[in-house]
């Protein structure tokens, strides 16, 4: 195969894509060379996947255009983007655990001998892939008796079986051990070696430096700059990354922290596979004060949240809520305390889609008086305090008795802060409370955030937007791999210091921690 | 949204669509498919068919009879309904009518019973029969709660384990269990005389007072379900568990008590079929009102009180049937195909809304329901 080395073997030119209420991509550009290792580095909701998704043709852009080997394009599915030999493996595997990986490489792209499947000429080339690339794998073990990484190393060999050369590698290490990274790093290396182009997407800075030819930064959809590895530093990539413009401005007083009204001491909390995400975290958080917890996603934030609020099991340590311990009291327990609760996932916890607002407004309380009395629900009592709270949170819609799931997001989210935040809560756990919303929804959710910390409320906040933690917060702590790496009283810390911790895991040397 | 991946939420979602129209559709084009069937035979659909309709209605007493066979079907598809509002597939209504019926028929022949009044002998005989069901249908709630079984796969493996311990009860000699020595077939002794339900026709079979108490069942529970704190909860553990549990509901304690309330409904419906109609308890008697209770339930996309007409047309074809097959010589079997359509059309009701033209409120064709079934 000939190839002018000098055109782009993957041009993206001005890409935008929307989707309802969200810009997901604005004016994306991307060049990737041939034998590059291309890193797409950002934060969660930066806009990684979507581009790399439209660039596999799972979603069409709504403007520019993307060019293969100096040939605009136009994917009408992922089929075609395989055809001009583009692989893509997923952060979530694709594969079918009871099958072998022979069975798994060939799937959606069988070879036959007649009506037969001819497996035996699949073993061969994925033994001859295998020793290619330094990617072993046994085609005829199961895939479900796999490693996580000899999974991924699977994933690859069906997209080189397919004949990619261009590869698309969503956060490939993100579900590997540090000892995997390295030996995966070896195998993307040998592959750019023998020809194939990377795009290599992460949020991991360390990585990105060690593997990466160049560097597209995304924030907020748009690309914040490029970079070279042999120039930049962690501390100006992080800086890119998390950005310096501060979106919104909150006007908050002096805080006057008092008594302790959650306590963590300790704690550790398993993930839905049993691994170990919150690891022995302690802190405190008190009266009249916001705590935020920063971090990149999936270093324990959900686990952390969902295990103070009763509804995981903590497998060590201990939780006092307003001076009770809370250790292993359930979440309706832990509601009755007075612990009010903003979940991250608004659809899979916050809200029941189908019912109206007004069941959504006493969804945790619609057994007490007056929302029931003697096991009978008192309709006109639940219809008549959502319209007070429709009304006080300025939620947006025809009436009480429409399906919450006709709400735009931020009306939804308006509705679950009205039910938690209404009742006067003594402390209050708030997971992402403003994923995917508007300015005018977000600005109004952070006043009532701070309104209650100035009546007295302890409030424990999580976010992935740096710039609400830092603009809600009196003290932040930084999680990372489950462990709190830092705690800061905020007006003595800075946005790069944040930034690199949460990438790092480590403060950078001139600032020492204070744990 | 998490609610709508469910099978049950598919279910749902699809039926808030035109609940009352697909239904009726379905069952004409079932009837339409039958008269094509009947016609194949040889014989004129509509005289089969006219058959068929005096059968189900041509004299008072045909009428009483057909109200009298769609009874038990009322507590069988009360049995679904209740579970399916929880999530739940209650496929077990068979065994909870056998083990309900059969608890209820050895309590009435309890010797303190022969002397006490009705209104003290009745009640004791259908709680009894609730009783039982309530267990049968309580163990494979505990048992998804616990350990995460399947509810479809232990309620099918129940129904088994009830048919045969209640044809061993019923039939062993040695030991003579319950079995009735001075009958000629397999049956337990009769009941008290006061524990037997008013009889209000003497139909075949005979109309007695188990209809108001199944119709009672059916409204009690449309009331539950709408209005009461309990509902509440087991709607919400059926639309949306996740969200119910960050809510403070108990989901494991609904499961099982939405589970064991519907056995309880089939447990009454058999202890008033022992109590109203035979006195005494014949496994045979109960075959298939389970399994008719889950198309009956379906046909009436699980609300309790659309069960009441349902139950009453699912009956009715069946107490119809002999005259059909008497003066027009077609075989029963029709009525069961028939049936089976309906919830062939019930479940597949694209097919019912593209014939008919259905659509719903924005004009699309919506998908069926066994879309969700993939």
């Amino acid at each position: 195969m000939t190839v002018d080395e000098r055109v782009p073997v993957l041009e993206v030119r001005g890409v935008t894509k929307t989707f309802p209420g969200v810009i997901a991509n604005e004016d994306v550009d991307l060049v990737l060379h041939h034998g590059e290792i291309h890193c797409l580095l950002g934060e969660n909701g930066a806009g990684k996947s979507t581009l790399v998704n439209t660039v596999f043709g799972l979603y069409q852009p709504d403007a520019g255009s993307i060019h293969v080997r100096g040939e605009q394009v136009r994917f009408g599915g992922v089929s075609d983007a395989i055809d001009a030999g583009i692989g893509m493996v997923h952060q979530h595997f694709q594969l079918i655990p009871v099958f072998t990986v022979a069975e798994n490489v060939i799937l959606g792209n069988e070879v036959t001998s007649g009506p037969f499947l001819d497996l035996n000429a699949a073993r061969e080339r994925i033994t001859e892939l295998g020793t290619r690339y330094g990617l072993k794998v046994d085609p005829d073990a199961k895939v479900g008796d796999l490693s996580v990484g000899e999974q991924q190393r699977v994933e690859l060999v069906k997209a080189l079986f397919r004949e990619a050369d261009i590869l698309i590698l969503d956060e490939p290490t993100a579900v590997l051990t540090p000892g995997e990274v390295d030996d995966f790093f070896s195998v993307v290396r040998s592959l750019v070696d023998q020809g194939k182009s990377i795009v290599f997407i992460t949020h991991k800075l360390r990585e990105v430096l060690t593997v990466a030819d160049r560097i597209t930064v995304l924030r907020g959809g748009r690309v914040a700059g490029t970079a070279d590895p042999s120039s930049a530093t962690q501390q100006s990539l992080a800086n890119l990354m998390v950005g310096r413009d501060v979106v919104f401005q909150v006007e908050k007083g002096e805080s006057a922290p008092a008594e302790v009204r959650i306590a963590i001491d300790g704690m550790s909390v398993e993930d839905d596979r049993g691994v170990l995400t919150v690891n022995e975290l302690s802190l405190k958080v008190r009266a009249g004060e916001i705590f935020g917890v920063a971090g990149v996603e999936g270093n324990g934030q959900r686990e952390l949240v969902e295990a103070v609020a009763g509804m995981r099991p903590k497998v060590g340590g201990h939780v006092e809520l307003l001076g009770r311990n809370a250790t292993k009291l359930s979440p309706r327990e832990i509601t009755e305390l007075g612990v009010a609760h903003i979940p991250e996932d608004r659809g899979k916890h916050g809200v029941v889609g189908a019912y109206s607002i007004a069941d959504n407004v006493v969804l945790n309380r619609y057994h007490h008086r007056p929302f029931s009395r003697r096991f009978i629900r008192d309709r006109q009592a639940i219809a008549s305090e959502a319209e007070t709270l429709v009304e006080r949170f300025d939620v947006r819609t025809p009436g009480v008795d429409v399906p919450i799931q006709n709400l735009s997001g931020g009306n939804q989210q308006k509705v679950i802060v009205a039910r938690e935040l209404s009742g006067q809560p003594g402390a209050i756990l708030v997971a992402q409370p403003t994923r995917g919303l508007d300015i005018g929804s977000i600005e109004f959710i952070h006043n009532q955030i701070i309104a209650l910390r100035d009546e007295g409320a302890a409030v424990l906040l999580v976010s992935a937007e740096l710039d609400e933690i830092l603009s809600l917060s009196d003290r932040i702590g930084v999680l990372y791999r489950g462990r709190l790496v830092g705690v800061f009283d905020t007006a003595e810390t800075s946005r790069e210091q944040l930034g690199y911790l949460m990438a790092t895991g480590a403060a950078s040397d001139a600032e020492a921690s204070v744990v | 949204m998490g609610e709508s991946d469910s099978l049950q939420g598919k279910i749902v979602k699809a039926w808030s669509v035109q609940p009352v129209l697909v239904p009726l559709y379905a069952i004409l084009l079932s009837f339409i498919v039958g008269g094509v069937l009947i016609a194949i035979i040889g014989v004129n659909p509509f005289e089969a068919y006219w058959a068929l309709v005096r059968g189900m209605v041509g004299s008072p007493d045909r009428v009483a009879a057909s109200i009298a066979r769609s009874v038990p079907f009322v507590g069988s598809a009360l049995a679904l309904a209740l579970a399916f509002r929880a999530g739940l597939f209650n496929i077990g209504a068979e065994g909870q009518l056998l083990v309900g019926g059969i608890l209820a028929a050895w309590v009435g022949t309890f010797s303190f019973l022969a002397d006490a009044p009705g209104l003290v002998a009745i009640p004791t005989v259908l709680i009894a029969g609730a009783f039982g069901g309530l267990v049968w249908g309580g163990v494979p709630g505990v048992l998804r709660a616990r350990t995460g079984a399947h509810e479809v796969i232990s309620t099918i493996m129940l129904n088994s384990v009830a048919l045969f311990i209640v044809r061993w009860i019923v039939n062993s000699r040695d030991p003579v269990i319950l079995r009735d020595t001075a009958a000629s077939v397999p049956r337990t002794e009769q009941i008290a005389d006061g524990a037997v339900l008013p009889q209000l026709v003497d139909s075949e079979p005979n109309l007695h007072f188990g209809l108001f108490v199944m119709i009672a069942v059916a409204v009690v529970l449309a009331f539950v379900i709408a209005r009461t704190t309990f509902g509440f909860e087991v709607i919400t553990v059926g639309t949306n568990p996740n969200a119910a549990r960050y809510a403070g509901i108990n989901v494991n304690r609904i499961i099982v008590s939405s589970m064991a309330l519907s056995g309880a409904f089939a447990g009454v419906a058999a202890a008033s079929e022992v109590s109203g109609t035979n006195q005494f308890f014949q496994p045979g008697t109960f075959a298939f009102i389970g399994f008719d209770g889950i198309a009956i339930a379906l046909l009436a996309r699980a609300n309790p009180v659309a069960i009441l007409p349902a139950a009453l047309l699912w009956g009715s074809l069946l107490a119809g049937a002999p005259l059909m097959q008497q003066e027009a010589d077609v075989s029963i079997d029709v009525v069961r195909i028939i049936q089976a359509m309906v919830l062939l059309f019930v479940a597949a009701d694209a097919i019912v809304r593209y014939l008919f033209r259905v659509r719903d409120q924005g004009g699309r064709h919506i998908d069926a329901t066994n879309a969700g079934w993939v």
